[in-house]
């Protein structure tokens, strides 16, 4: 007899459904997967006979032949346990194929038939309520996570005989009153702890008001890092949809909290400088994410961005400038969101003490080698370079400003709004994001700016391309000044905090 | 290019050409590799010598000293390197009469390599480059210091402008006085190490180079026009800029402690640094560290 039942398979941040159909005939008794599975895949077969036995069903001694179609994409992932179970028992006759129409299944069988949780089912119950699905069917485990989508019909099953008896009467199924979802959420730090470092703390609230991205260097131990923790706290609250959107991308990673898996807070990725090139952009043969694309609306923060290895730094100039990477594998290739402000920190020489003579000991080729361990390409991609000063006593002791990430916030949902209002019916939000053409035309300056800006482009002889991240800069701070037109003290500002350029350096 | 100033001549010792001065000292070598000139044995000479890491005050000094005694006439000899040396050289490029640099490699090898548009402007400006290695010398540490006696031979007068308490420069110094060659020392803040050398060579009996027309004088040039020039207080400027420029000194201040000192909100000390650097009043030194740049630009 012949039965099939709906699951899915996720590609990069994509979900295909899959058939999976069991047929039981005569013949001498085997089991056999055809339909492009994976190793894990194959290994359903010997999870779902064992469990079926160790809950006292026997299969028939028969010929089972189980197929994934469509049979042209790899099979990935131990969801597929539940529906190879369900799909043999139904084709059996031990349940009606019947009951499998319009019904999506994943999870992973153990051998005494408990079903475990399994990443990804997000995506798959939104893909569910695509297909008009009648109802999903998920490890218990899963259940809040899956129960994040409105208007469709979600078990949670904590067994194969629970799967087998919701599939029998689904509609016997209430969940059990889910405990309140605890607000896992972690407390985000509040720039409220950090005294003194004004102008630092100026640039970040330019930087998150525009979407610049922004290099701050400082010697160690002068609250870089400290600074660009608090970074999400002023970054406007996200809204469901950016929510979810988050929520399937940890999904898919895996990453989300069993009890509260919606993700309400911006991340803040902090990779290590050992971090491969892989782990930053997402690898693997099915690529899953990597941090850029974990940081997605949110903070991605290098700290120590000298000593990331070359070839990872390199990997982030395509997602910078179009908000997605693309990674081509031999199955195809996968596109996965990476629109973050990226905050780089860095010392300003080996030892981190330059220019303090007195504890610098660095020599200028050392100083220089350090620098060009990041290529000029990905610091012209850095609109902002923010300083980090060590912090003296007096400075500590003296517990003043300290405004607090909330009234910073809010200031930068004001700016957020007039540049949604500029850009309607462009392709941007932003002003991080303008490019060519529409520099020109949003960032207009007027007689006693542009007087400034040339002052200071032949004083310094800066490259076009520093010009035009000055404007773009400046611009911002213009629309925090609530100003349509680019005055001579936001270009003023703007230069102040222009990108990093090594040949000034030393 | 200019073909002739990339041919590298040998000068012997025998030539007409080689330089008197170096005649009188036993252990100056037989021969040298020139490119370019050799400095005019009638037009006097200074050496302007210090540290490769040198602070922005150092290095502001150099090019100011250098491109006084240039504009007076004088030559400046150093040697290539990193910091101060750069400083003085480019401050005599600035002033107009011709510097030299004497390298512990060969000659057609520009070390450090970052001082290659350097290198060709000194052989543009008139000046010359030369070694007593043979072209192709690689740049070995043990040969620095024998070619600062070259440096100090070839000049009239040794100005160590920063030095740490056990620095190349003072190898230069002692040099000098094997030679008989006055030797002065720029005097710096008493906490820095950069000052040691200096401070230490003037605690020993060198001269306080406390203006570059102390050294014109100690070389017998007249100089009365410059001394004017250089006592323009007044800038002129707006009360805020005045404020913000009084705060500065020699030593990097950050834009943090600026505004702190000033009062000032930091959008406003930035703007303001920003202008005082396009009228060339400060310098950015590094990210956000400014200093005042002593009138030049």
């Amino acid at each position: 007899m012949f039965a099939s039942v709906l699951s899915a398979v996720i590609l990069g941040m994509d979900v295909h459904p899959v058939q999976v159909e069991a047929d039981v005939s005569s013949g001498l008794p085997s089991f056999t997967m055809v339909g492009f599975p994976s190793a894990q895949v194959k290994e359903a077969q010997d999870r779902v006979r064992t469990a079926l036995r160790n809950n006292e069903i026997l299969l028939p001694p028969k010929r089972i032949t189980v197929n994934f179609s469509p049979a042209d994409i790899k099979k990935e992932g131990a969801g597929f346990d539940m529906p190879v179970a369900a799909a043999v028992l139904a084709a059996a006759g031990i349940l009606s194929p019947d009951l499998l129409r319009g019904a999506m299944l994943a999870g992973e069988l153990s051998l005494n038939g408990e079903v475990h949780p399994v990443h990804g089912i997000l995506p798959i119950v939104i893909r569910a309520r695509q297909e008009n699905c009648r109802f999903c069917m998920v490890p218990e485990g899963n259940l809040q996570e899956a129960s994040l989508v409105p208007d469709m019909k979600v078990i949670g099953v904590r067994s194969l005989k629970e799967m087998i008896r919701y599939l029998r009467e689904p509609d016997a199924y209430t969940a059990e009153e889910a405990p309140a979802p605890v607000c896992t959420a972690e407390i985000i730090p509040d720039f409220r702890d950090i005294h003194g470092q004004r102008s630092l703390k100026r640039a970040v609230e330019i930087a998150v008001s525009g979407f610049h991205n922004i290099l701050m260097i400082g010697p160690p131990g002068a609250g870089k890092t400290m600074a660009a923790k608090r970074i999400p706290g002023i970054m406007p609250p996200l809204s469901y949809e950016e929510s979810l959107e988050l929520t399937k991308i940890y999904s898919v990673a895996g990453l989300l909290s069993r009890q509260d898996p919606l993700i309400r807070s911006r991340p803040f990725r902090n990779p290590h400088h050992t971090s491969t090139a892989s782990a930053l952009a997402g690898g693997g043969r099915n690529p899953r994410p990597g941090e850029i694309t974990l940081a997605h609306r949110g903070v991605l923060f290098l700290d120590e961005m000298p000593e990331f290895s070359r070839r990872s730094l390199e990997i982030l100039r395509q997602p910078l400038e179009d908000r997605v990477i693309r990674i081509s594998r031999i199955n195809g290739t996968y596109e996965f969101p990476a629109d973050f402000i990226l905050c780089a920190a860095m010392n300003p020489c080996p030892c981190g003490y330059y220019p303090d003579m007195n504890r610098c000991r660095c020599t200028s080729g050392q100083i220089t080698g350090y620098l060009n361990k990041i290529s000029q390409p990905l610091l012209d991609r850095l609109d902002l370079c923010a300083e980090a000063e060590q912090v003296d006593f007096a400075g500590m002791s003296r517990r003043t400003d300290g405004e607090p990430s909330e009234v910073i916030r809010r200031r930068v949902e004001v700016v957020h709004e007039i540049q949604r209002e500029r850009y309607r019916g462009e392709n941007i939000q932003f002003n991080g994001e303008l490019k060519g053409e529409q520099i020109e035309r949003f960032c207009r300056l007027d007689f006693g700016s542009r007087a400034l800006m040339q002052a200071a482009f032949e004083h310094a002889a800066f490259s076009p391309r520093s010009y035009h991240r000055i404007l773009k800069v400046a611009r911002t701070i213009a629309d925090m000044d609530f100003s349509q037109e680019i005055r001579k003290d936001h270009v003023g500002e703007a230069l102040s905090y222009r990108a990093f350029d090594k040949k000034y350096w030393i | 290019m200019e073909r002739k100033q990339e041919k590298i001549r040998c000068v012997t010792a025998l030539d007409a050409e080689y330089p008197e001065k170096l005649k009188d000292y036993g252990d100056m070598p037989g021969c040298l590799y020139v490119r370019g000139n050799l400095p005019a044995p009638d037009l006097p000479s200074v050496a302007v010598v210090g540290a490769r890491m040198c602070s922005p005050y150092g290095r502001i000094q150099a090019f100011r000293y250098a491109r006084v005694l240039s504009e007076a006439g004088v030559q400046i000899i150093s040697g290539l390197a990193w910091g101060i040396d750069s400083e003085g050289h480019k401050g005599a490029l600035e002033g107009g009469t011709s510097t030299f640099a004497v390298l512990g490699n060969g000659v057609d090898i520009c070390y450090p390599a970052g001082n290659r548009e350097l290198y060709q402007r000194i052989l543009r400006g008139g000046g010359g480059i030369c070694s007593e290695y043979p072209s192709g010398t690689r740049p070995r540490k043990y040969n620095f210091p024998a070619r600062n006696r070259i440096i100090s031979g070839l000049a009239d007068l040794v100005l160590i402008i920063e030095a740490r308490e056990r620095s190349g420069s003072l190898i230069t110094a002692q040099w000098a006085l094997e030679q008989g060659k006055p030797v002065f020392a720029l005097p710096g803040p008493v906490d820095e190490a950069l000052s040691l050398g200096c401070h230490r060579l003037i605690y020993d009996g060198a001269g306080i180079a406390y203006s570059p027309e102390i050294l014109l004088e100690e070389l017998g040039i007249n100089c009365k026009k410059n001394i004017k020039s250089e006592q323009k207080t007044e800038l002129g400027l707006a009360s805020d800029l005045k404020l913000v420029y009084s705060c500065l000194d020699l030593r990097p201040k950050s834009t943090d402690r600026i505004s702190c000192e000033t009062g000032f909100s930091p959008q406003k000390t930035a703007n303001i640094l920003v202008e005082l650097s396009v009228l060339g009043l400060v310098r950015e030194i590094g990210r956000h560290y400014y200093v005042k740049s002593g009138g030049v630009g």
